[in-house]
C-alpha cells in the first residue's frame, strides 16, 4: 500500500506530464539531450535523481520495479531508492532481471539480454560527452548542431598518443544513428555493445544537469574508434570466482591484506541465479545455499 | 462552456495518466505497434485514444491547434476545461489535433530549430482505419521492418528528410493508437 500523502509515483501531475513530453522528444531524436525542468527529489544530487524523475514519469501500479547500483540489486543506492518507490507508488519489486518490467540502473546493463516490454532507466551524472573537452553549453549545443565531434576524437587519438590505446574505460561515447554522439552514462565500455540492438526502451535522465536522453530499441548504437585501433569492449582476465562465468563484467574484491583477492560477477542477479542452476567458480562456497 | 465539457475525463487521474503515457511512449518508440487506451469520454469527433493523448501530455504550457471539424466548441470546450492548453494556430501549436486533410498544409508545424529539436510539433491525426498494413517503415524503434496504415508517403519522406528536425505523430482511430517519429524511413510498398 503506497503512502497517501504522496501522489502516485511521488511527483504531481505537472511534472510528470512535462517530463513525459520531454521523453517522447528524446525518444523521436535518438541520443538528443533533450531539457526539462528537473525538480528537487528527496535525496541529494549524485544519488539518482535524474533516473528517479524518469521513473516516477514512466512507473504504473502493474509494475516490477528492479533496482541496481553498479549491478547490484543490495547495494545502499538501490535499497534506498526501491524502498522510495515501495513506499510513494506501491509498486512490486523484484531482483529478477527478466521478470522487471521497468529496471532503474546504476551504472551497468544486466548481464542477462532486455526483451521487448521492459524499460531500462539510466541514472546520469554528466550528460554532456563533450562537457570535459569543452565547459561551455553554449559552445557544445552549437557542436551537437554542426555534428562538430572532431574534439572527441582528437581527445581518443591523446589516448593512444599517451598510452597506446584508447585508455577510456567507462562512459565511452558512441554515435546514435549516425547523428549524435552521446553519454551512456558511465557504464563500462563492457557495456557498450549492449546498447545496440537491445530490444527494451533505454532512458537516461540526468537530474542536476537537466536533460532527458534515450535510445528506442534496436538503435544503431556505434561507439567511436579508429580503423587501427578499434573499440574492444573489456574486462578483467578472469572467471566469476562464485559461479564460474566467463563472459560477464567482474568486480575485483580484495579478501586478505597479504594481495589476496577475487573476481566477481558486477551483476548480482546474473551470479546467483547461476549459482542457484548449480555453476561453480573457483572460490565458490562447498555448502549448500553458499550466497 | 456547456455542462457536458465537464465529463470525460479520467476518473483517477494519476494511475490512467501514467497506463495511458507507457501506451503512448511504446508506440512512438515501436512505430508500427498499435496500442489500445482507456480512460477518457471526449466529445465526437475526438476520439477515445486522441482524448487520453490530450489529458496525458496537454496543459497550460503546451498551446494545442486543433483543425477542421475538431475545432468545434464541443472539443474547444472540453480540451479547455480537462487540459487547461491555450487553443492557438498552426504555428505556434505543441499539439495540433485533427484528420490529415484538415491538418495540411503540414508545412505550417514547428519543426524545431538546430540547437533545439525538440521545440518541434506534435501531430495527433485521427484517422478512419488503423491497422498494421501498408507503408514500410524502418528505422530506429523497428528490429527489422513495420508496417502501417499511414494517410499518405511523401509527406512522412520529406519530414524524415529533416532529420534532426521534424514532426512527430501519433495516429489515432477509436480507442487505439500508433506513433510515427520523425526518425522513421517510410516507404510506399
Amino acid at each position: 500500500m503506497s503512502d497517501q500523502a504522496y501522489n502516485f509515483a511521488y511527483l504531481d501531475e505537472q511534472t510528470k506530464r512535462m517530463i513525459r513530453r520531454a521523453i517522447l522528444k528524446g525518444i523521436a531524436v535518438p541520443g538528443y539531450q533533450v531539457p526539462f525542468a528537473s525538480r528537487e527529489m528527496p535525496m541529494p544530487y549524485g544519488w539518482g535523481t535524474g533516473g528517479v524523475q524518469v521513473t516516477a514519469a514512466c512507473l504504473v501500479p502493474e509494475d516490477q520495479l528492479k533496482v541496481i547500483d553498479q549491478g547490484a540489486d543490495d547495494t545502499t543506492n538501490a535499497v534506498s531508492i526501491r524502498a522510495f518507490f515501495q513506499r510513494v507508488a506501491g509498486v512490486a519489486v523484484t531482483g529478477a532481471t527478466a521478470e522487471a518490467t521497468l529496471i532503474q540502473t546504476r551504472h551497468r546493463i544486466p548481464e542477462v539480454p532486455l526483451r521487448a516490454g521492459q524499460i531500462l532507466v539510466y541514472q546520469v551524472p554528466i550528460p554532456e560527452p563533450l562537457r570535459f573537452l569543452e565547459p561551455r553549453e553554449s559552445e557544445t549545443r552549437k557542436m551537437h548542431e554542426l555534428e562538430e565531434y572532431g574534439l572527441m576524437h582528437v581527445k581518443l587519438y591523446e589516448d593512444i598518443a599517451r598510452h597506446g590505446a584508447i585508455a577510456t574505460s567507462y562512459a565511452y561515447p558512441v554515435k546514435v544513428e549516425g547523428r549524435y554522439v552521446m553519454d551512456p552514462s558511465p557504464i563500462p565500455k563492457f557495456d557498450n555493445p549492449k546498447l545496440a540492438g537491445c530490444a527494451a526502451i533505454q532512458l537516461f535522465g540526468a537530474g542536476r544537469e537537466q536533460r532527458i536522453y534515450a535510445l528506442p530499441p534496436f538503435c544503431d548504437v556505434v561507439s567511436l574508434d579508429f580503423e587501427d585501433h578499434p573499440f574492444v569492449a573489456s574486462k578483467a582476465d578472469h572467471d566469476c570466482d562464485l559461479c564460474g562465468a566467463g563472459d560477464s563484467y567482474l568486480d575485483e574484491v580484495i579478501v586478505d591484506d597479504a594481495g589476496g583477492r577475487m573476481f566477481v560477477c558486477s551483476d548480482t542477479d546474473f551470479c546467483a541465479s547461476r549459482h542457484a542452476a548449480g555453476q561453480r567458480g573457483r572460490l565458490a562456497p562447498l555448502t549448500e545455499g553458499g550466497l | 462552456m456547456r455542462a457536458e465539457a465537464l465529463t470525460g475525463g479520467f476518473a483517477d487521474a494519476p494511475v490512467q495518466a501514467a497506463q495511458g503515457f507507457r501506451a503512448a511512449l511504446e508506440a512512438l518508440a515501436r512505430p508500427g505497434q498499435i496500442e489500445t487506451v482507456a480512460g477518457a469520454a471526449p466529445p465526437a469527433p475526438l476520439s477515445v485514444a486522441a482524448g487520453v493523448l490530450l489529458l496525458v501530455l496537454a496543459d497550460a504550457t503546451t498551446p494545442v491547434h486543433l483543425a477542421g471539424e475538431w475545432d468545434c466548441p464541443a472539443v474547444r470546450d472540453w480540451v479547455v476545461f480537462h487540459c487547461g492548453a491555450p487553443l492557438v494556430g498552426a504555428a505556434d501549436a505543441v499539439f495540433a489535433l485533427g484528420d490529415w486533410a484538415a491538418l495540411q498544409p503540414v508545412g505550417r508545424f514547428a519543426i524545431g530549430t538546430a540547437d533545439y529539436p525538440d521545440r518541434a510539433a506534435t501531430l495527433i491525426v485521427e484517422l478512419p482505419v488503423l491497422e498494421p498494413a501498408g507503408v514500410r517503415l524502418r528505422g530506429p524503434g523497428i528490429a527489422d521492418e513495420a508496417a502501417l496504415s499511414l494517410p499518405e508517403v511523401a509527406a512522412f519522406q520529406a519530414n524524415r528528410a529533416l532529420f534532426p528536425l521534424g514532426l512527430d505523430c501519433f495516429f489515432t482511430c477509436g480507442d487505439r493508437l500508433a506513433g510515427l517519429p520523425r526518425s522513421t524511413r517510410v516507404e510506399a510498398v
